[in-house]
């Protein structure tokens, strides 16, 4: 029974993302050579699973993955088998920075290069595990961290986090919640790190790019990556990259760069800073906003119009 | 090489002997001179060590976790709050079956604010799986920690091991140290279960029911066959450096009615309150416990117990205590004395031995407790 249900799930997200794959087969730089293998446990629709497998394809097989308490932890597999065909490194819920902090001293003692990379929830990025990444970031940790972002505790079952945005139902916010997401990229900023980012897994081939960059740098480098949630979001499981691609063109997430200081927006970014989509068209598809106030869409509306404002301005001074 | 030193300096001086790729420590008192001592080996150059001066406890766990899965040697250090702050992860380090070794200085727990010695850090952490050695001399403090390498890291083991010495009384204390070269005595560190990218695995990832406990005993059939190592590898130190060591260290006990047993400087205390007691008549002994995970076989048949424990389970008794009367059927007297620093000599410990009260617990210095 059990069985049956997980082929049935991988079937429909094969079907995705072999949709998705057609358009992403035409680009050459991306290397054909799979990391996550076939018969993941993630749900239908999994974004995060969508983005770490063009992650792998960017780090290649000299990675190692640290990996928090979050979704990753589950959809690698059950033992003895795994799906993932890195060596993960699987550790306790606030400690993927400070782990990765060891291994990657213990690599560069060793003479290796290997991409350490710690690839964590928005929980173990925003609330939990903060103290150990800012920690890392601090001291100059040659890593990269990744936070795939699906603005909930996914893996227990959808509770608010410091990731979630303000209106969003979750089980612990069943009436929406009152307070705004928090803004991690500005938190990272201020440790200055080399290089830091945004992505969103609607958009591979930028995500891809950017997980390349990272990695040539040395020192702690940083890519968040806004993961649509069919469950979590309660939306249908096929639309996940649409709801990506609405989350940029609505200005809710953001595409940019930041290289030793340097602001540069994305193309995707920026078209919808000259004509955005209106806000709603991204909320209406969300169970998780069904209801919301429109008191709170138009805080959303102004939040939004200030952070772009803001990236505008950083980006022409810089 | 004889000097004099602190036990956190030959704590120190041990490590510098076994050389760690990697050193991830924080600072907390009484434990704070090791890592300082450290940082200023490795600074000078003296260790070819990183040393990765974390943010918290529980980050000095998980990166000296994630540094051993590669397959290198780690140390880290703590004391008190700082080992109950990286409680999750010294789980963790066991259960990956990392051997990191690790300094904890003996120290009570707040609340309220008190930095003097006591056991019950350390015995939090007696179910994680971590072998533990309590010492009582600058000199045990050093050898224990060189002997705490070879003993992690040997391949029937794969646990980790926490070198226990009492914050200030032992921490601070001025003592001749006699330094070794260690040469090949602990051998380069083989993790079989290192990271390899070429042979790609998962670590830690879920795992069912039906597989859990197989990796509980797994841990539990190698902390027994640590005894075996540990013996072996205090004769071999014995024999290349002549200092003897075992799971206990008795003091006249072979003829004794009645044997006190303790852990760390206490232990040593005892001797003296022996050497005491003899000379009244009282024919005591004791026996200091040096390893308390694997718990060893304790020879206690027709004698009178005298546990002292610096340390206390809340509605149950002396930790140490509790451990004893596990193992034998004969009768225990229970002292608890010295939480938080409090002074107990060896007259006291004399004390505790002539006023005895079978069957019954005692709290030194507890108004009508006598």
């Amino acid at each position: 029974m059990i069985n049956n249900d997980r082929s049935l799930i991988a079937t429909e997200r094969s079907l995705i993302v072999h949709h998705h794959l057609q358009e992403l087969d035409t680009i050459p730089e991306i290397p054909k050579e799979e990391f996550i293998l076939k018969c993941t446990s993630a749900c239908a629709g999994c974004s995060d699973s969508l983005a770490l497998r063009y992650v792998l394809k960017a780090a290649g097989p000299d990675t190692v993955l640290v990996v928090p308490a979050c979704c990753t932890s589950v959809i690698q597999g059950i033992y003895p088998n795994t799906a993932f065909n890195v060596p993960v490194y699987n550790i306790a819920f606030a400690s993927a920075a400070a782990c990765a902090s060891g291994m990657s001293n213990a690599f560069r003692a060793a003479g290796k290069k290997t991409n350490v990379i710690a690839y964590a929830g928005d929980g173990g990025t925003l609330d939990i595990g903060i103290q150990a990444m800012s920690g890392a970031f601090e001291r100059g940790t040659d890593f990269l961290y990744i936070c795939y972002d699906n603005e909930a505790y996914g893996n227990t079952g959808m509770q608010r986090s410091g990731g979630t945005p303000l209106g969003a139902r979750t089980t612990t916010t069943p009436s929406g919640k009152t307070d705004n997401k928090k803004d991690i990229d500005a938190i990272i900023a201020a440790h200055d790190p080399p290089y830091q980012a945004t992505a969103c897994a609607a958009y591979p081939q930028d995500l891809f790019k950017k997980v390349t960059k990272a990695l040539t740098f040395r020192g702690p480098t940083f890519i968040h990556i806004l993961a649509p949630c069919p469950p979590g979001w309660r939306y249908s499981t096929e639309k996940s990259v649409e709801m990506g691609k609405l989350a940029v063109k609505s200005g809710m997430w953001v595409l940019y760069e930041r290289e030793y200081g340097k602001l540069t927006i994305g193309a995707q970014s920026k078209a919808a800073i000259k004509k955005p989509i209106p806000l709603e068209e991204y909320l209406a598809p969300q169970g998780r906003f069904k209801g919301i106030d429109p008191k709170t869409v138009e805080i959303l509306k102004q939040r939004i119009a200030k952070n772009l404002a803001k990236l505008t301005a950083e980006e022409a001074a810089s | 090489m004889k000097k004099i030193s602190t036990g956190n300096k030959a704590v120190a001086e041990a490590v510098k002997q076994v050389v760690p790729a990697v050193v991830a420590a924080y600072p907390i008192t009484p434990q704070t001179e090791i890592v300082e001592q450290i940082a200023e080996f490795v600074s000078s150059g003296d260790l070819k060590s990183r040393y990765i001066a974390v943010e918290s406890e529980h980050s000095a766990m998980a990166a000296c976790i994630g540094a051993s899965v590669t397959g290198i040697r780690t140390f880290t250090a703590t004391s008190s709050h700082g080992l109950l702050y990286m409680h999750e992860m010294t789980n963790w380090a066991a259960g990956a079956r990392l051997p990191i070794v690790m300094a904890n200085v003996n120290r009570s727990l707040g609340p309220g604010w008190n930095i003097w010695a006591e056991h019950t850090d350390a015995l939090q952490e007696r179910d994680t799986g971590w072998l533990q050695v309590y010492v009582s001399t600058v000199q045990e403090a050093y050898d224990a920690t060189i002997m705490a390498f070879r003993i992690a890291e040997h391949n029937d083991v794969l646990l980790p091991v926490m070198v226990n010495l009492d914050g200030f009384l032992l921490s601070h204390l001025m003592q001749p140290l006699d330094t070794i070269e260690v040469g090949d005595f602990v051998p380069p560190c083989h993790l079989p279960h290192a990271i390899d990218v070429k042979n790609p695995k998962g670590y830690g990832g879920l795992t069912g029911p039906d597989q859990q406990f197989r990796f509980r005993w797994d841990m539990e059939r190698s902390i027994r066959d640590s005894a075996k190592v540990i013996k072996e590898t205090e004769k071999e130190f014995a024999k290349r450096f002549g200092r003897t060591y075992g799971f206990t260290d008795d003091y006249q006990c072979a003829d004794a009615d009645v044997i006190i047993v303790a852990m760390g400087t206490l232990g040593k205390e005892a001797e003296v309150a022996v050497d005491l007691l003899r000379k009244e008549g009282i024919k005591a002994g004791s026996m200091r416990l040096r390893w308390l995970r694997p718990f060893p076989k304790l020879d206690l048949k027709g004698k009178q117990v005298v546990v002292i424990d610096r340390d206390y389970s809340f509605g149950r008794g002396g930790i140490l205590a509790i451990e004893i009367m596990a193992q034998t059927k004969e009768e225990v007297f229970s002292v608890i004395a010295g939480l938080g620093g409090q002074e107990i000599t060896y007259e006291d410990v004399a004390d505790f031995v002539r006023n005895r009260r079978m069957g019954e617990e005692f709290w030194f210095g507890v108004t009508n407790n006598v």
